[in-house]
């Protein structure tokens, strides 16, 4: 009799091969970018504004197509998958600026996040991981009456909703108060302790930088710099004190 | 009670095989049940059709239903109906209509609600209007809604519309006194070749009176909607509209609204947004699972929640 045949785990939960996007009769943003996550860790991709690392994220979520290369989902080619289908299939993506709805409250968003009803406890969690009450919020609509921080947080909160193989955050600290950040920092290292799903982050935060398992350093729409967090980062902060220094970083170090 | 009625009243007035409390269902321009309260009496008009509404001053916690269904075409049905609300009152008025036809000649109800509140009462007046059959004859509903609040009294006025009426016009008036509060929600779905028109006319008389009007409607397939409103502030007052409609499909949607102050403490705003649903808002629930459809249809339920 033979054996069962059992589907190898995937350790490379996303792989991104040549990718390249043009603005639609314009300047080509993202040339040519390569590397993977693998599954379990926390990757911040970082670099210059402009470089093209919010067009990589949309790019993973399917908000935009490609014009070169491919992305490699959990070991299936997704790259001609539209935002829906890649979201069923277990990507996740937290918006730079949050979306409001006239109508929808953040109960509802959560339990569409979810894919069905949630019980308070969890609704709560939810809330509890970004930092906000959940009586406070929780029948509130997402609307414009929720500040530009506390919409940012709700925005996150659909995301670890999901529960997802894969979460794409787009600069999350952007718009939140320094103690919800810290909140979150914790988030992040709870959920990557877990070491189920996958956590991309873009993030210019050093507090996020010195907790990534990799860090992918993005300019002018290629790779810059790839590696293990603990590599990447002196490098950056040193590059970061030379660019600020008058002396050159050999005279710091 | 006829089959037909039955069905509209589940659907317009809560109805689960009885009203618990005083009632009157009007069916096809007659009475198919009545029955007063200690509190609350309800009595046939002498002069003109239709039933007049006393609600014992202090009277707590209880619910009045008066829905009106026209069960088939060739009804022209017209009822005036007077609330007087004691003072100190505060209960629920349930005045669901449903217009049933099918066959080619108009099926119409034109309710003529009249409140009449005293000093410091309260109500919750919820009307809920439906169309149904697949008749050629246009189904239609014109209420209008006269409000007359005495000091410190508030009226909340939930109106819903989601489907199936072909034609109408909706009047609402108001005179607001001192410290009292007129809140009205309206929801409206429009399909096909529907028409629906909206008239607010509100003046505040009081000092520190106030009005709060919230308008979200939907337009869909062809169909047309007028919303034309104006709050009018005479004393130290708070006016504040809102009208937000969606646009789908080849609807159209005709906002006009007006503010006119004259007493330099009137305070009154007015906020109105036309436009489809935000690509943005579809986007986000896509990234949550949901299809196109089922974003528009969610984000759609949720407005008009």
């Amino acid at each position: 009799m033979q054996n069962p045949v059992y589907r190898r785990k995937e350790a490379n939960m996303l792989k991104i091969e040549h990718l390249a996007w043009s603005i639609p009769g314009g300047e080509e943003i993202i040339k040519d970018i390569n590397f993977t996550a693998d599954e379990g860790k926390l990757i911040v991709v970082t670099g210059p504004n402009g470089g093209g690392k919010t067009t990589l994220a949309k790019l993973i979520a399917g908000i935009e197509c490609p014009s070169n290369g491919k992305i490699i989902f959990d070991g299936e080619d997704i790259t001609s998958l539209d935002v829906t289908e890649r979201a069923q299939k277990g990507i996740a993506y937290a918006f730079q600026q949050p979306v409001r709805f006239k109508g929808l409250t953040v109960r509802d968003l959560l339990e569409l996040a979810a894919g069905g009803k949630l019980p308070e406890e969890k609704l709560c969690a939810l809330l509890g991981q970004v930092g906000l009450c959940a009586n406070e919020y929780i029948d509130r609509e997402m609307n414009t009456s929720l500040s530009g921080g506390e919409s940012k947080r709700i925005e996150i909160a659909t995301v670890l909703a999901r529960e997802a193989k894969l979460s794409i955050f787009d600069e999350p600290e952007a718009g939140i108060d320094l103690w919800s950040f810290s909140r979150l920092v914790e988030t992040f290292q709870q959920l990557r302790s877990r070491g189920t799903g996958t956590l991309l982050v873009i993030s210019h935060q050093e507090r996020i930088l010195s907790i990534a398992d990799e860090i992918v350093v993005i300019a002018d729409g290629r790779v810059r710099m790839v590696g293990p967090g603990k590599e990447v980062l002196p490098q950056l902060l040193a590059d970061e004190r030379a660019a600020r220094c008058p002396l050159g970083k050999e005279e710091l170090a | 009670m006829n089959k037909i009625t039955e069905e509209l009243l589940k659907e317009v007035a809560d109805f689960k095989g009885s009203f618990e409390g005083a009632y009157n269902i009007r069916e096809d321009g007659g009475c198919a049940g009545r029955q007063s309260t200690k509190n609350i009496q309800i009595t046939s008009k002498e002069d003109l059709p239709g039933i007049d509404i006393h609600i014992a001053p202090g009277t707590k916690g209880e619910t009045v239903y008066i829905p009106a269904c026209v069960t088939h075409s060739k009804v022209d049905d017209l009822v005036y109906n007077d609330f007087f609300v004691g003072e100190g009152a505060d209960v629920v008025i349930v005045a669901g209509c449903g217009v049933h036809s099918e066959g080619d000649d108009q099926a119409r109800h034109n309710g003529i609600h009249r409140f009449f509140l005293k000093k410091g009462a309260h109500v919750v007046y919820k009307e809920k209007h439906l169309g149904t059959g697949k008749g050629k004859g246009l189904r239609r509903i014109d209420p209008v809604t006269d409000v007359y609040l005495e000091e410190d009294s508030v009226l909340e006025m939930d109106t819903v519309q989601l489907g199936g009426v072909d034609r109408t016009v909706r009047k609402t008036n108001g005179v607001v006194g001192a410290r009292a509060r007129l809140v009205v929600r309206e929801r409206l779905m429009t399909d096909g070749d529907e028409t629906a028109r909206t008239d607010f006319d509100v003046t505040m008389e009081g000092e520190d009176s106030g009005v709060d009007l919230m308008s979200r409607s939907v337009a869909k397939g062809h169909s047309h909607q007028e919303f034309y409103s104006c709050i009018k502030g005479k004393a130290r007052c708070t006016g504040h509209s809102e009208c937000d409609a969606i646009l789908s499909e080849n609807g159209t949607v005709t906002a006009q609204p007006a503010l006119e102050a004259s007493h330099i403490d009137a305070s009154l705003i007015h906020e109105a947004a036309i436009g489809k649903i935000a690509g943005e808002q579809i986007l986000k629930l896509r990234t949550l699972g949901l299809t196109e459809q089922e974003a528009e249809a969610r984000i759609v339920e949720g407005f008009l929640k």
